[in-house]
């Protein structure tokens, strides 16, 4: 409840805040401060509680002391009745912040003679009110008086008269009443209150309870419309509206392994984080259950508790199964580490498995909390509670820094989302499981749909059980799409031969290559060798020829000499 | 809180075993001096005179004055009258103006 938001009520009409979760929201700030509230619903609807708790709360939070007048319990009943939901009411009344008054009415004790009037009911709620000084005030419930009192017009007047004074005096009052056939109440006190009603109810759908609240009206101020589902818990009373769920808690930033070295790598190599909340949505058979058992592993294994809640399966049964994958869980359950809780929620109903569920957390102090499978919480047409529960606990576990590992089925055929809640927006880290048909087989398919805060792999992996755990394989992506198992196999080898092939062909032509240059390098080294043996014969020639015309010019000069010849011009310049 | 004292009367019902020998406790609530508390205070007196030979006390509690004392017989309406002795305690409710009623809740006529 924040401060700004009773301000800004405070303006239009004074609220007095109940402090119940929820029914702030949609009441807009509270019940009508200084008026009278009528709560109203069957048998064992919570009406009650619902007054209790306002008084609890106005006590504890807000520091307005309340008086309780209990027309049908006595105060040790109320005392025990509400201790179940952590409300210490003897403390409160040692304090003087509560007052409870059980005002007995039995027809068969009272004889009537005459006139008279409830001036004495008047003075007693008027001095509970004084001597604790009182701002809220429960009657619960006011209608015993039409079963006590013979004089119905007597009651009528009087009630008119108590509802006038309880308004001078300025207390915030809830008034309960029973659910009547035709009207809101059995004796229709809704005459006498006209600020706010409220409605109850506890209805059975399909086996599943469900508690809802309406409020009928609230004059003077705008308020939430819907039916609204709540839950009764060891916390109190909590109405539901999606938006009440504190978004107040710290997170982590912490690792934790999930047991699966290549799943790990695909969740940017670190795993889950700490205190997230992980779901594994799937069909049936496509080993959620393994993943559960791997996280499980994992956890142990680092000393951790996981607490492990299985709605479908025994827990010898899990043990039994999970062995067939190479994981033996027995071990952790004997040396303390891991708790099984099985039993069907539809059983004892959601909201008392909720209770049980943050019992045997708080009992157990997991760091590790597993719900195999979360949809078996959804029983009919309780999805909106169903989601409200799973939100709840959800934001339990975030608040206590608890990883959640949830599971989910699928139906077979619908969208891969097609999960019937929901609760995708609650999970942090969503891993989904496919079956993958080709080839006259059946194969699992595993990627992430999302990881938040996290860069996560975005490709397919096939997932396979093992006789020692959950392996990841790549999927061979081709031109035919992704392929699986033996046809994976069976398109690896093509492949494989092709690129042996290929290989080889390389290799030849290589060789090719090389054998082609090497004979080219013969033939250059051929041709050289017979230039140099031209060239040296020529060589030889040239030297040869040169000799021959110096012994000719010699011999040439010799004759001249010899036959005394003048020196002919040409010859002179010759020399 | 006042007492009043019933005179020790001459019995004319010694043989009706509805008659108690012993004192009868009477307690009467009201609130302030309402004509309705005057009334029952003045109805009572006039049965208790003829029928309990004066052996009863009649405690009038004015619950304006001690509001506390409410609880403890769990009073509602006013003016309540409450038996307190002899045992079972009865309440009776209202002006008391019938008579008939009232012997009736006292245990002093047989219900019929």
């Amino acid at each position: 409840m924040s401060k700004n938001k009773m301000q800004v009520q405070t303006q239009s009409l004074p609220k007095s805040p109940t402090g119940i979760k929820g029914l702030d929201e949609i009441t807009g700030g509270g019940l009508p401060k200084g008026r009278p509230t009528l709560v109203c619903g069957n048998a064992g609807c919570g009406k009650t509680l619902l007054a209790m708790e306002f008084l609890v709360r106005g006590a504890i939070e807000f520091n307005e002391p309340g008086v309780f007048m209990a027309f049908e319990e006595t105060e040790n009943e109320l005392t025990t009745n509400v201790a179940s939901l952590g409300f210490n009411l003897e403390d409160l009344t040692e304090k003087k912040m509560i007052l409870i008054e059980h005002v007995h009415i039995e027809r068969s004790e009272i004889e009537e003679a005459g006139e008279y009037d409830l001036e004495g009911l008047l003075i007693r709620i008027n001095f509970a009110i004084d001597s604790i000084g009182a701002k809220r005030v429960v009657l619960d419930t006011i209608e015993s008086l039409f079963g006590g009192l013979p004089n119905v017009l007597i009651l009528r007047a009087e009630l008119r008269r108590l509802f006038r004074f309880l308004k001078e005096k300025g207390v915030t009052v809830i008034i309960t009443g029973e659910r009547g056939d035709e009207m809101l109440t059995r004796q229709g006190l809704e005459e006498y209150v006209s600020d706010c009603v409220i409605v109850l109810d506890h209805r059975v759908t399909e086996q599943a309870s469900t508690r809802r609240l309406r409020i009928v009206k609230y004059r003077g101020s705008s308020h939430g419309t819907n039916e609204y589902p709540f839950l009764i818990d060891e916390t109190g009373f909590s109405v539901l509206p999606i938006t009440s769920v504190g978004l107040t808690h710290t997170v982590s930033t912490e690792r934790i392994s999930s047991g699966i070295p290549r799943l790990d790598t695909m969740l940017s190599g670190k795993g889950y984080f700490r205190g997230s909340s992980i779901l594994a949505s799937g069909t049936a058979g496509t080993g959620k259950s393994s993943l559960a058992a791997h996280l499980t592993f994992a956890a142990c294994k680092r000393k951790e508790r996981v607490l492990y809640f299985a709605l479908e399966e025994s827990p010898s049964q899990i043990i039994r199964n999970m062995r067939s994958i190479g994981i033996n869980q027995e071990q952790w359950v004997k040396s303390g580490l891991l708790r099984f809780h099985s039993n069907r929620p539809t059983f004892i109903g959601l909201e008392s498995y909720l209770t049980m569920i943050h019992k045997a957390i708080l009992d157990f102090k997991p760091e590790v909390v597993i719900v195999d499978p979360i949809s078996s919480f959804i029983v009919g047409a309780n999805e909106f509670e169903a989601k409200s529960m799973i939100m709840r606990l959800v934001d339990f576990l975030k608040m206590n820094n608890i990883t959640g590992f949830f599971t989910a089925l699928t139906g077979v055929g619908s969208e891969m989302e097609g999960l019937k809640v929901n609760v995708s927006s609650l999970i942090d880290t969503w891993l989904l499981l496919r079956d993958i048909e080709i080839g006259g087989e059946r194969n699992r398919g595993l990627y992430i749909l999302k990881s938040r805060g996290m860069a996560h792999s975005n490709q397919i992996r096939e997932f396979i059980l093992t006789d020692h755990g959950v392996e990841l394989r790549d999927v061979y992506v081709g031109p035919d799409g992704v392929l699986t198992g033996s046809a994976r196999t069976a398109k690896e080898a093509v492949e494989d031969s092709e690129k042996l092939l290929r290989k080889q062909e390389i290799e030849r032509k290589q060789l090719a290559l090389e054998r082609k240059r090497k004979a080219l390098d013969y033939k250059i080294k051929e041709l050289q060798d017979e230039f140099e043996a031209e060239s040296l014969e020529a060589l030889k020639a040239i030297s040869i020829d040169t000799e021959l015309s110096k012994n000719f010019l010699q011999l040439q000069r010799d004759q001249a000499v010899s036959r005394k010849a003048d020196t002919d011009q040409k010859h002179t310049s010759l020399k | 809180m006042k007492t009043t004292k019933g005179k020790a009367a001459i019995s004319n019902h010694r043989d009706n075993p509805a008659i108690p020998n012993e004192e009868w406790i009477l307690r009467l609530y009201v609130a302030g001096q309402s004509p309705k508390s005057i009334t029952a205070f003045q109805n009572l007196k006039t049965i208790c005179e003829g029928q309990l030979n004066g052996r009863y006390t009649i405690e009038v509690i004015d619950l304006l004055i001690n509001p506390q004392l409410g609880k403890d017989d769990q009073i509602l309406a006013i003016p309540t009258l409450i038996r307190k002795f002899p045992e079972p305690v009865k309440k009776i409710i209202g002006d008391l103006s019938n008579t008939d009623r009232v012997l009736i809740g006292l245990d002093l006529l047989p219900r019929f």
